[in-house]
């Protein structure tokens, strides 16, 4: 039997000296820590976890930044057997009043035990919680006492079972923290076995990454796979990358980088964000794969980005494809390296009005799609129509999939579990189609928004523009629009008021604005104040979004 | 001069980061902290400054601690082109 435990062990006692990770932060030099040192400080953790009173299979909470406490916060609750969840960090943009109330909602649903925060936080998170709660302390980082090498045999992490739960991640907005994707150790281990397999991934690659943890692409590609495979990792901040996009192809060069994992925007903002002078010395012909994935890959993205870094060394060859999601842990497609991913020009009006996918003939105006790959050997992938039927090549369904590595279930949640497989099958909410063998992801069926590869919930969008005085609640409406330069997702929000005075809309919507990013650190791009009965309205009274959607596009100028 | 730029630099803002062309910005609006400017376009804004004044900001300066607003802003400008 393996578990996290057993790996952990394994690297302890036969490479205690590798490097697991370095380190970067924008202020620092870069840290060096071996498997020993990780350890060590886990081991702390481990000791202040069980001094307390942690069970083994009870919730640990982490609210903290990229860095050495996170790594051994997490590691050293898979020591004890705690299940770790990474919930995003509190941004200087998002009010206190708000992230109280999303950790709230986590807390309702996870019923974490404790939660680790940094000391001048702690306060904070205590204000937020209730007497009589599940939470039993909140720890913070200064109460961890010195390194402590972990003594495995004493530790009930070695005593967990393939199938226990090993951690639970969510999506953010109040949506997505009631939606706990629970993981077990034979899913992920299975997962990266497959996973490594597709790629050639082994102990002598380096993942460079700055993606968050608590997403599922930077926390099973660019965290726990290069960890557990005793490859090495070079992690740098999410606030540090956005602030300065060339950072990540400097620590390429630097650390002789081979894989990294992007969603599709960072291909744009990379490529647009870097001048030559970022670019000094910097050499990247030593990355083996950048994979695109967590948002819909475009064709386009990717000539922005080989057009650019070519000169740098680049391999065009590099830029691949991946299909992924939390409920399979991670990939469930990925494009064959050594290659080009395939690309498929279809007819776009057959795509538009018949939900078929058919090679565009010459003349016909065309859509190029951009596929995602094969499926992982260990995961069946079928495409269903409405009736749950599977479809031919070429017909675009309802992606489904099956595998050894699907989640436990959506934490404390049976309802919803319950309602996303079919016979066995997991529903993606996705649409996409086959041909030759290679899936096309082509839109969502559910009206989740995926801004810079971070899922939205419209929602919870639409609820917080609805707080705004001069608006009435329920009547807001939010949808995504693809922005062709940024390569992703920008959130637009249609909004009733009374008043038709240009004056005070742009007051209303600035307000509105303020609001929503105060509230969900999401910035609106376009904010359209509308007359009373503008929204169009399900029969069950609920914004239909998509019919909104349209109504938008064919009532507004396209500048 | 210190006007000429907070101008220039509030119609930057408008036209290419906001996207609202006839919004108007303070002098001493709060950009950064307010969540005005969200963070994916702070490398923007450096990135024009850069361009046009030929002052650099370093990515580690990119916060409201350094600046928050335009005067602040157009004031590490003049200061810098000063150096």
């Amino acid at each position: 039997m393996t578990t996290f435990s057993h790996l952990l062990q394994a690297f302890f006692q036969e490479a205690p000296d590798r490097i697991a990770v370095y380190v970067l932060s924008a202020n620092q030099s870069d840290a060096a820590l071996s498997y020993r040192d990780l350890l060590a400080r886990a081991g702390a953790y481990a000791t202040a976890y069980r001094a307390r009173g942690i069970s083994p299979g009870e919730i640990v909470v982490l609210i903290l930044q990229h860095g050495e406490d996170l790594l051994s916060a997490f590691w050293g609750a898979i020591l004890v057997g705690a299940i770790p969840s990474i919930m995003p960090f509190l941004t200087e943009k998002l009010s206190p009043e708000r992230y109280r109330e999303d950790l709230a909602s986590l807390i309702s649903v996870t019923r974490p035990a404790a939660i680790v925060t940094y000391p001048e936080f702690k306060a904070e998170i205590e204000s937020a919680l209730q007497a009589g709660g599940p939470v039993r302390m909140v720890l913070d980082c200064s109460e961890i006492g010195s390194s402590q090498e972990p003594d495995f045999d004493s530790l009930p992490g070695l005593s967990r079972s393939e199938q226990d739960i090993v951690l639970l991640q969510h999506s953010s907005g109040t949506t997505g923290l009631q939606k706990g994707v629970a993981l077990s150790h034979k899913a992920v281990l299975n997962q990266l076995d497959a996973y490594r397999r597709v790629l050639g991934f082994s102990g002598e690659d380096v993942v460079v990454s700055w993606l968050p943890l608590y997403h599922d692409m930077g926390l099973i590609a660019g965290f726990l796979m290069p960890i557990l495979t005793g490859a090495t990792l070079v992690l740098m901040s999410p606030f540090d990358w956005v602030k300065a996009p060339y950072r990540l192809m400097q620590a390429v060069s630097r650390y002789k980088g081979t894989f990294s994992w992007l969603p599709n925007f960072a291909y744009n903002f990379c490529a647009q964000k870097t001048r030559d002078r970022h670019m000094e010395g910097v050499d990247l012909s030593t990355w083996k794969a950048v994979i695109n994935c967590s948002e819909p890959v475009k064709h386009e993205s990717h000539q922005i980005f080989a057009d650019y870094f070519q000169k740098f060394g680049l391999d065009a060859k590099a830029l691949q494809t991946c299909y992924a999601m939390a409920e399979n842990v991670f990939g469930v497609t990925q494009s064959p390296l050594g290659r080009l991913p395939a690309v498929d020009d279809i007819d776009r009006e057959s795509y538009m009005t018949e939900r078929l996918a058919v090679p565009v003939q010459d003349g016909r105006v065309k859509m190029t799609m951009l596929s995602s790959g094969k499926p992982l050997d260990n995961t069946r992938v079928r495409v269903l129509d409405e009736k749950g039927q599977e479809v031919q090549d070429r017909v675009i369904g309802e992606i489904a999939l099956q595998s050894d590595c699907m989640l436990t279930g959506y934490y404390n949640r049976p309802d919803i579990t319950e309602k996303a497989f079919l016979d066995g099958w997991y529903l993606t909410g996705d649409f996409g189609y086959f041909a030759d063998g290679e899936l096309y992801v082509t839109g969502r069926k559910k009206d989740m928004i995926i801004v810079g590869g971070k899922n939205v919930y419209p929602q919870d969008i639409e609820a917080l523009a609805g707080e705004v005085e001069g608006i009435h609640a329920g009547r807001t409406v939010a949808f995504g629009l693809f922005d062709e330069k940024q390569g992703t997702e920008e959130v637009v929000v249609v909004a009733e008021a009374e008043t038709s005075d240009a004056q005070e809309q742009r007051l209303i919507a600035d307000k509105i604005r303020q609001h929503v990013t105060k509230n969900s650190a999401i910035a609106l791009r376009i904010v359209k104040i509308v007359p009373p009965r503008w929204i169009l309205k399900t029969s069950s009274g609920k914004a239909a979004r998509s019919a909104n959607r349209e109504k938008y596009l064919s009532e507004i100028p396209q500048t | 001069m210190t006007q000429d730029i907070m101008n220039t630099i509030a119609g930057f803002l408008a036209n290419e980061i906001l996207k609202q062309p006839d919004r108007s910005i303070g002098a001493d609006e709060a950009l950064i902290s307010s969540g005005l400017i969200d963070s994916f376009s702070l490398v923007d804004l450096a990135l024009f400054v850069e361009d046009t004044y030929g002052v650099r900001i370093d990515d580690t300066e990119l916060n409201a601690d350094t600046f928050d607003t335009l005067a602040q802003l157009a004031g590490l400008v003049v200061t810098r082109q000063g150096e």
